[in-house]
């Protein structure tokens, strides 16, 4: 009985300990000295290891900008790769401390699994690729297509929506799998192919004729991708939310890897905020410059994001433009895209 | 009229010629009938087509060197061998730090030696060679791969992959499941009410599910059973559920092998004096063991390509790190998803086929009661 008791006591007490433990995030990582993160399995161009063992991707990118940014370093960051269905257990359950894994933002998933989205890395949604020799240029002009696609995904339904929409007909050649939708629309058995705009990039790759498909411009539905975090840690939160910020802000500002040193000494003050400088005022009082502060890191966070990954434009560039993806709606919102970050100030 | 008496033998005439020769016994063996030689023409013209479309696109079509994909996606471009050439190296250490590497190696030396000085009727010193390959051994592949003492670095398991893992955890349910299983088999036999009940709501629970679920309970459940902060290994965890999937089945393999001994051996034993254990390790397992071989070896090669499910765990084994490589944009093309299967297959072919040659030597050298 008292052996009982003891063990009780020890597991409740255990237990309170784990719970403020992971409370504070911050503090966890910096104890055992760096991120980790959870990401994809295998994604060209998100996350995937290359020949030299070391992870390459936009969403690997972003947990070393995270890691940068609470370390100075962005390579204190270890990846645990991740099936789709275990990566938001792995996260409730403590093993990573962000997921950054291609992962859909919807209302179910923000609200009842105990954890947060911090924002949107990716604006992905549903598109076609075409042969180029149908010479269609625009979804609209697809009118009696058929239309290869996967059975029982939210793509079919997002087709049967837009094609009503669009007072269209088509036909449907659905499959089980991805590997017989793209066998049956190489053998030409259907005119479309239709999934994630991303994944259509990627899948071109493999094709032995990539010159002869296209992707039509539309998005017929809404995959917004981002990085989260369990629910209950604002601090936490508010770091992730504010690296992907940071990196926006720093894109849009013109501070870059290369010349991140020399705006240091820009004049103008909201490169001054975001980077951290002139924190004192020449008569030693407060500038207000130091926003770092408010997560919980130093002055120089943002200097040490850019410093690791570059700017929000580079790292989409590094890892995307090698698929030919677009900048699209990922583009900054100055340039006709949704990528808008809040100022730093 | 004399009738004719033969009084010497007729004279030993040579074989008809169609009877003798190379071409009779290509024609006896291959032709013997019209339909039999029509099939034969024809399946030997389709085994010939297949292994020449084979190696034209292995040899003759294949892309033997290029610095990335663009070469292997030419049109008409067979195998991409230099993404199996540049990848090769995750395919058997997975994210082995480059420098710790010979760790891995030392133990695959090592096992090799170990199993061929065990396995190898001829080699004397049996005894020690398995002391060696079932205490001492493990433990070295312990401290090798996961280090962290006597001056080598850590090497977390989320780093271990490809080959690695398949072995890790193949070679280790194998190991542990044959004494697992005859204790599971021995107890479910057992007259002992809670031994026997208990090893059989194990085995049937065990047997009663499918791995996937097992390692899915494993790998994702039992971390929420635990207190936050608290991470088990992922691996092991995989490791501990292989083991005991793969002793349950192992139970009743043995377990048949049981019912196939003639009660009079029991009694015989039991005639002479022995305790249950000696009874059990002098006369009946040796003979359990002979028959049921085909079985055991049967479940080893399943085992052994069961591994590959732990890819649905987040684990990268030998086939999860080849698929992980198709989505390189670096290598990603036409080819690259082709010649890695054709490798992975060569692969999981040579163990398994290994595994199969060697026990059928064991039976033919066993059977000495059956050989006729």
């Amino acid at each position: 009985m008292k052996t009982f008791k003891t063990l009780a006591l020890a597991s409740v007490f255990g237990l309170a300990a784990a719970a403020t433990a992971s409370a504070a995030t911050l503090d966890d990582v910096k104890a055992k000295g760096f991120v980790q993160c959870g990401v994809s399995q295998g994604l060209i161009g998100f996350s995937n290891p290359d020949d030299q063992n070391n992870w390459t991707g936009l969403d690997v990118d972003f947990c070393k900008a995270v890691a940068a940014a609470v370390f100075g370093d962005a390579t204190k960051v270890k990846f645990s790769p991740l099936n789709a269905k275990e990566r938001f257990t792995a996260l409730q359950s403590g093993s990573i401390d962000v997921l950054s894994r291609n992962s859909t933002w919807t209302m179910s998933r923000d609200t009842t699994l105990g954890l947060s989205f911090a924002g949107v890395t990716y604006y992905d949604g549903q598109g076609f690729m075409v042969p180029t020799k149908l010479g269609v240029k625009s979804a609209t002009e697809l009118n009696g297509a058929s239309v290869c696609t996967q059975t029982g995904t939210t793509t079919e339904l997002n087709l049967a929506d837009y094609f009503k929409a669009n007072k269209m007909e088509y036909k449907i050649v659905a499959f089980e799998k991805n590997e017989e939708v793209l066998k049956a629309y190489q053998e030409g058995r259907c005119d479309v192919f239709t999934t994630d705009q991303s994944g259509l990039y990627a899948e071109v790759l493999k094709f032995p004729n990539p010159a002869d498909h296209m992707v039509l411009p539309e998005i017929i539905s809404k995959e917004p991708l981002g990085p989260v975090v369990r629910q209950g840690d604002a601090q936490w939160f508010n770091i992730v939310k504010w690296t992907y910020y940071a990196l926006l802000n720093a894109e849009e500002l013109g501070v870059t890897q290369a010349n991140v040193e020399e705006m240091k000494g820009s004049a103008n003050p909201e490169i001054q905020r975001l980077l951290g400088v002139n924190v004192k005022n020449p008569d030693g009082t407060d500038a207000d410059n130091d926003f770092g502060k408010g997560i919980g890191l130093g002055p120089d966070w943002v200097v040490n994001i850019v410093k690791g990954v570059g700017n929000y434009g580079e790292v989409f560039e590094r890892n995307l433009a090698q698929l030919k993806i677009a900048r699209g709606k990922n583009a900054l919102w100055n340039q006709g895209g949704l990528q808008y970050a809040p100022p730093i100030r | 009229m004399t009738g004719f008496v033969r009084t010497e033998d007729a004279p030993t005439l040579p074989a008809p010629a169609d009877l003798t020769g190379p071409w009779a016994a290509v024609r006896k063996r291959l032709f013997p009938t019209p339909i039999s030689s029509v099939a034969g023409i024809l399946i030997a013209a389709l085994v010939f087509w297949v292994v020449w479309n084979l190696i034209d696109w292995a040899v003759i079509r294949a892309v033997w060197s290029a610095p990335d994909r663009e070469l292997c996606n030419a049109p008409g471009a067979g195998a991409c061998w230099p993404f199996a050439f540049a990848k090769f190296h995750q395919w058997m250490y997975g994210f082995f730090p480059m420098e710790e590497r010979w760790r891995v190696n030392v133990v695959y030396i090592l096992g090799v030696l170990s199993m061929a000085a065990l396995l190898i009727p001829s080699v004397p010193g049996k005894p020690w060679s398995a002391l060696f390959f079932f205490v001492v051994y493990p433990i070295i592949t312990f401290v090798l791969f996961v280090g962290g003492m006597f001056g080598l670095p850590f090497v977390e398991t989320t780093q271990w992959g490809g080959l690695m893992v398949t072995l890790v955890l193949s070679v280790t349910s194998m190991v542990v499941s044959v004494p697992l299983g005859i204790l599971l088999a021995l107890g479910r036999r057992s007259t002992m009410p809670i031994v026997s009940l208990l090893s059989t709501i194990f085995i049937e629970v065990v047997r009663g599910v499918p791995l996937v679920l097992v390692l899915f309970m494993a790998a994702n459940m039992f971390p929420l059973f635990m207190p936050p902060g608290v991470n088990p290994d992922k691996l092991l965890i995989a490791i501990v559920g292989m083991a005991l999937f793969a002793s349950a089945y192992m139970a009743e393999i043995i377990r048949g092998g049981l019912q196939a001994i003639p009660k009079g051996q029991y009694e015989g034993a039991q005639a002479v004096g022995l305790s249950y254990w000696k009874m059990m390790g002098l006369i009946i397992m040796p003979q359990v063991i002979k028959i049921v071989i085909p079985s055991i070896v049967n479940h080893f090669i399943s085992l052994f390509k069961d591994t590959s499910l732990v890819t649905v765990v987040g684990i990268l084994d030998l086939l999860g790190m080849v698929q992980t490589g198709f989505n390189d944009a670096k290598w990603a093309s036409a080819q690259t998803g082709n010649t890695g299967y054709f490798v992975l297959a060569s692969i999981y072919w040579m163990f398994c086929f290994g595994m199969s040659r060697y026990s059928q030597f064991i039976e033919r050298k066993l059977a000495t009661g059956t050989k006729r």
